[in-house]
């Protein structure tokens, strides 16, 4: 009785088995259609919505009062790019140089192990934290808002990113290369500089580019220290409009022609995030340093 | 250069002084109770969470968003994340890998206020015509979905716009980890006959489960502080409610919807408090979900040099 009835409940068993790894299978495409669904939804309807709205007056006009049709975002753009600018020249800096720390002269220091565990944990630190910091620091000596705070925050939400970008680029230069250039008499400092470092460049521009286009689309740092600007502003020490905080005032009022021009204003902004992130993989997914691995 | 790594500690004790010495006020006037005690008005007999004309301020409301959104947040990502990592690093065939973790990747490249902007004229009507009124019919009666808010905006909303932006972070972090588990763990259990499943979940899963953790815990950092696409979708009312349909606000959004108009000195030295719990808890779920995840990848050889 006992030995007809073990082949069933094994059969059984072997059913259920297989049935659970065919569940687990279909979960598994399943929960990777939905989370490509939304992106696809987002930019499906991003370029639908952006593309009609999008006008040769959104790159040369500056908003127009409410009930104005028309009106661009001209000044926007040229904002972003002016604190982007101010922000990659304190971000960038100083953020390469850390890298080089961190993965040439301390590396296996304690010293680089808590400064790169530091760097991953400010890289979570909200960005609103950032703005309300930026502010206090900056905004409130100054007694005025200003394109030079905003761009300051920017700055300093670049480094972390940028200095462990830059550390991991250079990880990949193999070790041969700065042997071969020690061997021949050169100072560590300059194999440094010009061998390891130079290896490594085109990885350390493309790091830099990704930080550049994470901070370009930053809002909530920007709401209390840049402001936002309905007219130009080329000083510095002026409230400036950007893109993102444009779309996002755009975007909460109620007037349709504003949420026209957000969309545009959405589309342009990530038209150009896509645009530097696909380049970053294009040149990693290369082999930005043949023999590296 | 060293000077340039040491301005990374800068940083944080430039942003901590700051915040601390401008949140002194509010510390001063209500000490612990900011963070648990409401506020009784006296003629209604209702709390009185935030009430800057009169100077009552409590963290109470804005704690309790936060929390309820990233909870949310985390109860409809996680599954769907591990999922999403499970199917490229095991079963997804070699063609479709590369395409699939660029677009994974694109999603956490896409800025908040997009996200928002999408959030506040897709998914909030959508939520509003069809799903928050087929909620209320079904589960009306367990009392978390309330039909006193016909807008669409509100905690679901948040939660849901948090889930997509967060999905992308906890998935490929779960793949960084499950690719660090070691071939001969896979061809182990499968060598005792396995089917696929049984190998990803013993020989898989179970290996990294430290390192999904953190990348669970990373992702709730990100959800705690996140600001612009909540802010266009929670509702933004102080005010604590049972139902998850109703209109909140979380301790980010308050700060960007209030910050720049502040009524006083010490509004802003609330808000500011405000800012400076969001980064002490951050910089706590930050640090140990790194720790976390270190735990798991450090041991791996991650280039073969």
């Amino acid at each position: 009785m006992a030995d007809e009835k073990k082949p069933a409940e094994h059969q059984l068993r072997e059913r259920i088995r297989a049935l659970t790894d065919g569940a687990a299978t279909g979960l598994a495409v399943l929960s990777t259609l939905l989370v490509v669904a939304p992106l696809v939804a987002i930019f499906i309807y991003l370029v639908y919505k952006g593309a009609s709205s999008l006008s040769w007056a959104f790159f040369t006009d500056i908003p127009k009062p409410v009930g104005e049709a028309g009106g661009g975002m001209a000044n926007a753009i040229v904002g972003s790019g002016i604190l982007l600018a101010v922000g990659s020249l304190i971000g960038i800096p100083v953020g390469i140089a850390g890298g080089i720390y961190l993965a040439e002269f301390g590396r296996g220091t304690k010293l680089a192990n808590a400064v790169r565990f530091t760097a991953d944990v400010l890289n979570g630190v909200p960005s609103i934290v950032m703005g309300i910091a930026i502010y206090s620091l900056v905004v409130v000596p100054q007694g005025h808002f200003s394109a030079l705070s905003g761009g300051v925050a920017l700055g300093i939400m670049m480094i972390p990113t940028v200095c462990r970008t830059t550390e991991e680029m250079l990880l990949m230069v193999p070790n041969a290369v700065r042997e071969a250039a020690l061997a021949l008499g050169v100072p560590n400092w300059r194999s440094v500089l010009s061998i390891t470092v130079r290896t490594a460049s085109p990885g350390i521009i493309t790091g830099c580019m990704l930080a550049f286009a994470r901070v370009a689309g930053e809002t909530a740092p920007l709401i209390f220290t840049a402001f936002g600007n309905v007219d130009w502003s080329g000083k510095l020490n002026e409230p400036i409009a950007a893109l993102p905080l444009q779309i996002y005032v755009y975007a909460i009022s109620p007037y349709d022609e504003w949420h026209r021009l957000a969309w545009a204003g959405a589309l342009v902004l990530i038209v150009l995030i896509v645009m530097a992130v696909s380049l970053v993989r294009y040149v990693t997914s290369r082999g930005v340093m043949k023999g590296a691995s | 250069m060293v000077l340039c790594a040491l301005s990374i500690f800068g940083i944080v004790v430039l942003i901590a002084t700051e915040l601390v010495v401008r949140s002194k006020m509010a510390w001063g006037q209500f000490g612990l109770d900011f963070f648990y005690k409401a506020y009784i008005d006296t003629y209604s007999n209702q709390p009185l969470y935030w009430d800057p004309v009169n100077g009552h301020f409590s963290a109470l409301p804005f704690i309790y968003g936060t929390l309820l959104s990233s909870f949310l947040a985390l109860l409809l990502a996680v599954p769907l994340a591990i999922g999403v990592a499970v199917y490229l690093t095991e079963m997804c065939p070699q063609v479709l890998r590369a395409p699939l973790a660029f677009i994974t990747e694109l999603l956490a490249a896409i800025p908040s206020v997009i996200y928002g902007l999408w959030a506040v004229f897709v998914l909030v009507p959508l939520l509003r015509e069809h799903l928050n009124p087929w909620l209320i019919k079904g589960f009306g009666w367990t009392g978390f979905f309330g039909d006193d808010n016909p807008t669409g905006l509100g905690f679901v909303a948040a939660g849901i716009i948090l889930a997509i932006m967060i999905l992308p972070i906890i998935s490929s972090l779960t793949r960084e980890v499950m690719t660090a588990v070691p071939y001969s763990q896979r061809e182990a259990v499968l060598a005792l006959g396995a089917t696929r499943w049984e190998m990803i979940r013993m020989g898989v899963l179970r290996n990294a489960r430290i390192g999904i953790v953190g990348a669970v815990i990373l992702g709730l950092g990100r959800a705690l502080g996140e600001t612009m696409a909540v802010t266009m979708v929670i509702g933004n009312s102080p005010e604590i409610h049972r139902s998850l349909l109703s209109n909140g606000s979380s301790m980010a959004s308050v700060i960007a919807n209030e910050f720049a108009e502040a009524s006083g000195d010490l509004h802003l030295s609330a808000l500011m408090e405000l800012g400076l719990a969001l980064f002490i808890v951050t910089i706590i779920v930050n640090a140990l979900a790194q720790l976390l995840v270190w735990a798991v990848t450090r041991g791996t050889p991650a280039r073969v040099n």
